[in-house]
């Protein structure tokens, strides 16, 4: 059980002020030119006033797009190679929404899963989650689908949900309360407040446990190739997304040294899964597509125990050409297998 | 004849194999639809923004058979354009465009070509004021601006992906022996990957927009390509997608050329 709080808007000033002091950087989403990105800010004011969510996903704090793990130089006769330390500064992240709060933990499950990643974890080690409640949605949402919702607390380490005059602010977890010690008469105790009829209203659009139960009887199903008819196998959905994980390794190299990255990639690209001997074991954007869907809903909770998707909507929203991630998967709970 | 009508009456005479027009998406959004039936045809509507043509050179709807999609004017360009690159066959579309309400079918690359010849290609208003705006810049400030640009690029290749002139099966960004240009999005990743676009579209772009669409973070890379187009349009007074025949400025050579630097 959260200990529970009124935070009011005016204390947010403060409370950003002491999480300055305190040397933290603080990312939060921001609206400029019609586009919704997590930027860094120090007060409130900065902080975008109407928003759903950003267009990127806040995986890029954990998870950057490109990452160096290690790098050398040589000589004739010699190598000297130079492991890299992660970038980790600490960082607290204000306002993303409790879907996205919740993703850290499927990204974790890959990133620990036999291996320890010292860069993500040095990274997550750093972050603070202040989360805010949805009071609204938009027709990408399904968080209540997949076991979230507009008020869930998983992944925040404080969750605040909006209402009159401020926040009712839930502290979760021992980062929270090491932030709420920064600035401890900003947090009034409260009680009696219906944190429920403060939250948008998101229907349960689909059975989860039901499609995961049919999916391995549904993998010949014309359906996924008839749902991807339209992709064009872009990696849009895959980029935005907070949970997709999947990356490349590349390496840059000149005759006197060079660096490994890691990159993300994506499973929806044609040559995701080309062999060297040129075949293809998913030769078509159907085939990856199912592999999409599958990956999330079938062979993550078989592997990790958890989804691999916590209804977001970013891939909807993001997509060029509207693969609706809810409607394809509403319609596969409807197929007979 | 309206657009339904005509999709059910081309698939159910077995003229076409799929009709391929907009549906009404999330949150009344216009998205691409394949009708391959006459019970899916009682979904299409015509009016979408996307150019459809990126879809012709898609193995899986080449597999489909013949197809019949709704084309605007930059659309058609596009399909006059792979006709001319030999990436598509006259006979393996059919253009339909609306005409005073009424659905007409475009049967071949001298209708297509006639249809267009009535039809100046205009930019839009706000992509006129920007390239014109770019274009009184120093040096350094365009460079600025589109470093600046580029620096939210995360690669994800939606630009490519909904371009119809970006069909190659292999693209020069997925080389990797050798590696041409580096695969992470980093300043030099993102710098070199648009620059090599808007090289290779430059004369071939028909100035649909749809990368500048597609982009999820909203850089307005469609003007890298439309800045080389209107340069090529500008120097050899030719545009994409005027012709199925191939004559275009960046690749033909010809013999009495009155530049000397080539022989």
């Amino acid at each position: 059980m959260a200990d529970l709080y009124q935070l009011s808007s005016a204390s947010l000033d403060a409370l950003f002020a002491a999480l300055t002091a305190d040397g933290r950087r603080i990312l939060a989403p921001t609206e400029a030119d019609g586009r919704s990105e997590l930027n860094p800010v120090t007060r409130p004011d900065q902080v975008a006033k109407d928003y759903l969510q950003t267009t990127l996903s806040a995986k890029e704090t954990v998870f950057p797009k490109v990452e160096r793990l290690l790098s050398y130089t040589q000589a004739p006769g010699q190598v000297d190679l130079v492991d890299a330390e992660p970038h980790a500064v600490p960082t607290v992240l204000f306002g993303i929404r409790p879907c996205e709060a919740s993703a850290f933990a499927a990204l974790d499950a890959v990133f620990n899963w036999d291996y320890r990643d010292k860069f993500f974890n040095a990274r997550l080690e750093q972050l603070s989650v202040i989360g805010v409640s949805c009071a609204r949605r938009d027709d990408a949402c399904f968080c209540t689908a997949v076991g979230g919702g507009p008020g869930a607390t998983k992944g925040s380490d404080i969750l605040l949900t909006p209402m009159a005059g401020g926040y009712l602010a839930e502290v979760l977890t021992d980062k929270g309360r090491a932030i709420q010690a920064l600035a401890p008469d900003l947090f009034q105790p409260t009680s009696g407040v219906d944190k429920a009829a403060l939250l948008a209203n998101v229907p349960t659009a689909f059975d989860q446990p039901a499609l995961t139960a049919k999916l391995p009887a549904l993998f010949d199903s014309p359906l996924w190739s008839e749902q991807s008819l339209r992709c064009v196998g872009c990696g849009a959905c895959a980029f935005v997304c907070p949970t997709c994980v999947c990356f490349d390794i590349q390496e840059e190299a000149d005759k006197t040294g060079g660096r490994r990255l890691r990159a993300w990639d994506s499973c929806g690209y044609h040559m995701f899964t080309l062999h060297a001997s040129g075949h293809n074991p998913r030769e078509t954007q159907g085939a990856r597509w199912r592999q999409r869907i599958y990956h999330k809903f079938s062979y993550y909770p078989e592997r990790y125990g958890q989804l691999g998707c916590v209804g977001c909507g970013k891939c909807t929203r993001a997509c060029p050409v509207d693969m609706n991630l809810q409607e394809h998967l509403v319609e596969a709970s409807q197929v007979n297998p | 004849m309206e657009l339904r009508e005509k999709a059910k009456q081309l698939l159910e005479s077995g003229d076409v194999k799929a009709v391929l027009g907009f549906e009404p998406g999330t949150g009344g959004v216009r998205r691409p639809a394949f009708a391959r039936s006459a019970a899916q045809a009682e979904k299409l509507v015509f009016d979408g923004e996307q150019n459809l043509a990126s879809y012709v050179t898609h193995k899986e709807v080449k597999r489909l058979g013949r197809l019949a999609l709704v084309a605007r004017p930059d659309t058609l360009r596009a399909l006059l354009q792979l006709m001319g690159e030999r990436q598509l066959k006259e006979g393996d579309v059919l253009p339909l465009v609306l005409e005073d309400g009424q659905v007409r079918e475009l049967t071949d690359a001298q209708a297509i070509e006639e249809y267009l010849a009535l039809t100046a290609k205009e930019l839009p208003a706000q992509d006129r004021e920007l390239l014109e705006r770019l274009g009184g810049m120093t040096r350094q400030e365009r460079w600025d601006f589109w470093q600046k640009e580029l620096s939210r690029c995360i690669k994800c290749y939606a630009c490519r992906s909904s371009c119809p002139m970006c069909y190659c099966e292999h693209c020069t960004m997925d080389c990797n022996r050798p590696q041409w240009v580096p695969v992470p999005s980093h300043a030099l990743g993102n710098l070199e990957y648009h620059m090599v676009r808007a090289m290779h579209l430059a004369g071939r772009c028909v100035e649909c927009g749809d990368c500048g669409r597609a982009c999820p973070v909203g850089i307005p890379i469609h003007l890298l390509t439309f800045n080389a187009e209107e340069s090529v349009h500008a120097q050899f007074g030719q545009r994409a997608g005027a012709s199925a025949k191939l004559d275009y400025a960046m690749s033909t050579f010809r013999p009495d050329d009155k530049e000397t630097f080539i022989r």
